[in-house]
């Protein structure tokens, strides 16, 4: 595939990753949003799904590409789709802190419409003690927070720059972390839902053939490794 | 439904449409609204089809919640937790169109006097309906505020004659069929459960309707309790039983978790749900999306009510 096709391509994938934020916001200014019973419940579900089912598509590049030939331009994209992961990701815990933590929005607004700009940081504050307690009680929060922090690393070391600063091998390593991630986000997704519903399973059950694909890579290569290794030593 | 359950009362049993031609027009319309196939009008039929209604001679009571707007009402019927028709709490407005609320009976069985078995229309009209509005709390952390129709249980209870023996009521909800859709680990169909004294309490409501309409079926038509200062999954949908015994029922949500979901479950902010804190609630009774989190009541703002009911016991170990 041609950079120019490369980059038109782009162009599509990023209105794609843009839709669900951009369906979002229409159905905020066409009012449907606030008709739905729980409009938070669904910004917070919407907004994690997405940050979810970005990470996973992320990740399912590397196997798909190595097991379709014509695939390998793929790779350009993953950067680009693990940022949207993280992007719905900063969604979903911005709708944690502005909207479900109790932080009173309007109040907020009306502060600043009245030019005390200090509004804002009050209300954060007034909420503050609460998420903290949950912060410290709450096993599914501590283990979302903990993927969204893999995220925000991976995130700020993701340009090209940081790369070549890093060293190839130091910024691999650190990029496994991705891994982990998703495997908390799929923690924190279980231990959320009630006993006995079963709807994380769907998630979780791509992400263990997306983690057993990448076990057979590595078994494989190993195995290759060894047959390859005397004949090195030979030459 | 409810203009049949009033027939009863007033005209001769030979004139009332027999069973079968009934159920027969309801497999034809049923097959009208397959036939209509596409999706936007499938959506909107059920709905139309199974409207809720009105509920005539309504009787107000004082019982109201003055400090809180009342829940729109079609925000009360697309938000509910019937995992009988799906675990996503817009499931049960779409999925439970299926319950056949026509013919339905309540048995009421056990250790009482005199056991009996109900038809809708006798119980409807066993006593004048009232509309209470109520606070709704879901362990879930958000609420709502429902006026509810109904009348007391303790009214219907009176009328069997429980036995001295009879400690707890137990409730059991509809057996429904699409069951392979549920989640793992419960076993349906759902059943509750009330000590005597709070099945009695005044509070406690026999339920017909909402919003002067009867129950819609994902609301959990056609009867059910409302029990204002526990949380929502004591008050059991769609009864079929209601069975007076001696010793603790189990309960449906209590074998799943028992570390999560207690008998006793009342309203208290100061018992966290392992999980989640119980101390705030999302108040849903707006249509904006900015959500007022308001602090949660003792026993939902009923403690007057229902407090001394409780007294010198451990409400941490009996959440």
């Amino acid at each position: 595939m041609s950079n120019r096709t490369i980059a038109y391509v782009k162009a599509v994938v990023h209105v794609l990753c843009l839709l669900p934020a951009l369906l979002l916001l229409r159905m905020y200014f066409n009012g449907t949003l606030a008709l739905e019973a729980d409009p938070v419940n669904y910004i917070t579900h919407f907004t994690g799904n997405w940050a979810l089912w970005m990470l996973l598509g992320s990740l399912a590049i590397t196997p798909l590409r190595r097991l379709v030939a014509g695939l390998s331009w793929a790779i350009r994209f993953r950067r680009m789709i693990g940022l949207y992961a993280f992007f719905y990701a900063t969604l979903h815990l911005l709708t944690y802190v502005l909207l479900f933590s109790g932080y009173d929005v309007p109040a907020a607004m009306a502060g600043l419409r009245a030019g005390h700009l200090s509004q804002p940081w009050t209300q954060l504050k007034m909420i503050w003690p609460t998420m903290l307690d949950d912060l410290r009680k709450r096993k599914f929060i501590q283990v979302g927070l903990g993927a969204w922090t893999i995220l925000l690393v991976l995130a700020v070391t993701s340009p090209q720059r940081v790369l070549r600063a890093m060293g190839g091998k130091n910024w691999a390593r650190v990029h496994r972390l991705v891994y982990l991630a998703a495997a908390m986000a799929c923690v924190h997704y279980w231990w959320l839902v009630k006993t006995g519903v079963r709807t994380p399973w769907k998630v979780t059950a791509v992400l263990t053939v997306l983690l057993l694909v990448r076990l057979g890579f590595a078994v494989a290569k190993r195995a290759k490794g060894r047959t390859v290794a005397p004949a090195a030593v030979r030459s | 439904m409810l203009l049949l359950s009033d027939r009863e009362k007033e005209i001769a049993s030979s004139e009332i449409t027999p069973r079968a031609t009934f159920e027969a027009f309801q497999m034809n319309r049923r097959q009208v609204m397959a036939g209509l196939g596409a999706a936007g009008l499938a959506a909107a039929l059920p709905r139309a089809a199974r409207a809720e209604t009105k509920i005539d001679g309504l009787v107000t009571t004082s019982y109201a919640v003055p400090d809180r707007d009342t829940t729109p009402e079609a925000k009360a019927k697309s938000y509910n937790n019937f995992y009988e028709f799906g675990e996503d709490k817009g499931d049960p407005a779409k999925n439970a169109h299926t319950l056949k609320t026509y013919p339905w009976d309540v048995k009421v069985e056990g250790l009482v006097a005199k056991p009996r078995t109900f038809q809708f229309g006798e119980l409807f009209h066993l006593q004048p309906m009232q509309q209470r509005v109520y606070r709704f709390r879901c362990v879930e952390a958000w609420s709502m505020v429902i006026p509810w129709d109904g009348y007391p249980l303790s009214e219907l209870i009176k009328l069997v004659e429980p036995t001295p023996k009879a400690k707890f009521v137990q409730f059991i909800s509809v057996a429904n069929s699409s069951q392979e859709e549920l989640p793992s680990g419960i076993d349906w169909p759902y059943t509750e459960g009330l000590r005597m004294d709070e099945a009695m309490n005044p509070l406690t409501l026999l339920t017909f309707g909402s919003y002067g309409q009867t129950l819609a079926n994902q609301q959990g038509a056609p009867v059910r309790v409302i029990v204002p200062w526990k949380y929502g999954f004591k008050s059991a949908k769609s009864i079929v039983k209601i069975k007076f015994v001696d010793k603790m029922p189990p309960t449906t949500w209590n074998e799943l978790a028992a570390s999560e979901y207690g008998f006793y479950s009342n309203v208290n902010p100061t018992v966290d749900h392992p999980r989640w804190s119980q101390a705030h609630e999302r108040l849903l009774n707006t249509n904006s999306i900015f959500p007022k989190v308001v602090p949660t009541l003792m026993f939902n703002g009923y403690a007057d009510q229902v407090a001394s009911m409780y007294a010198g016991m451990d409400l941490k170990k009996n959440y």
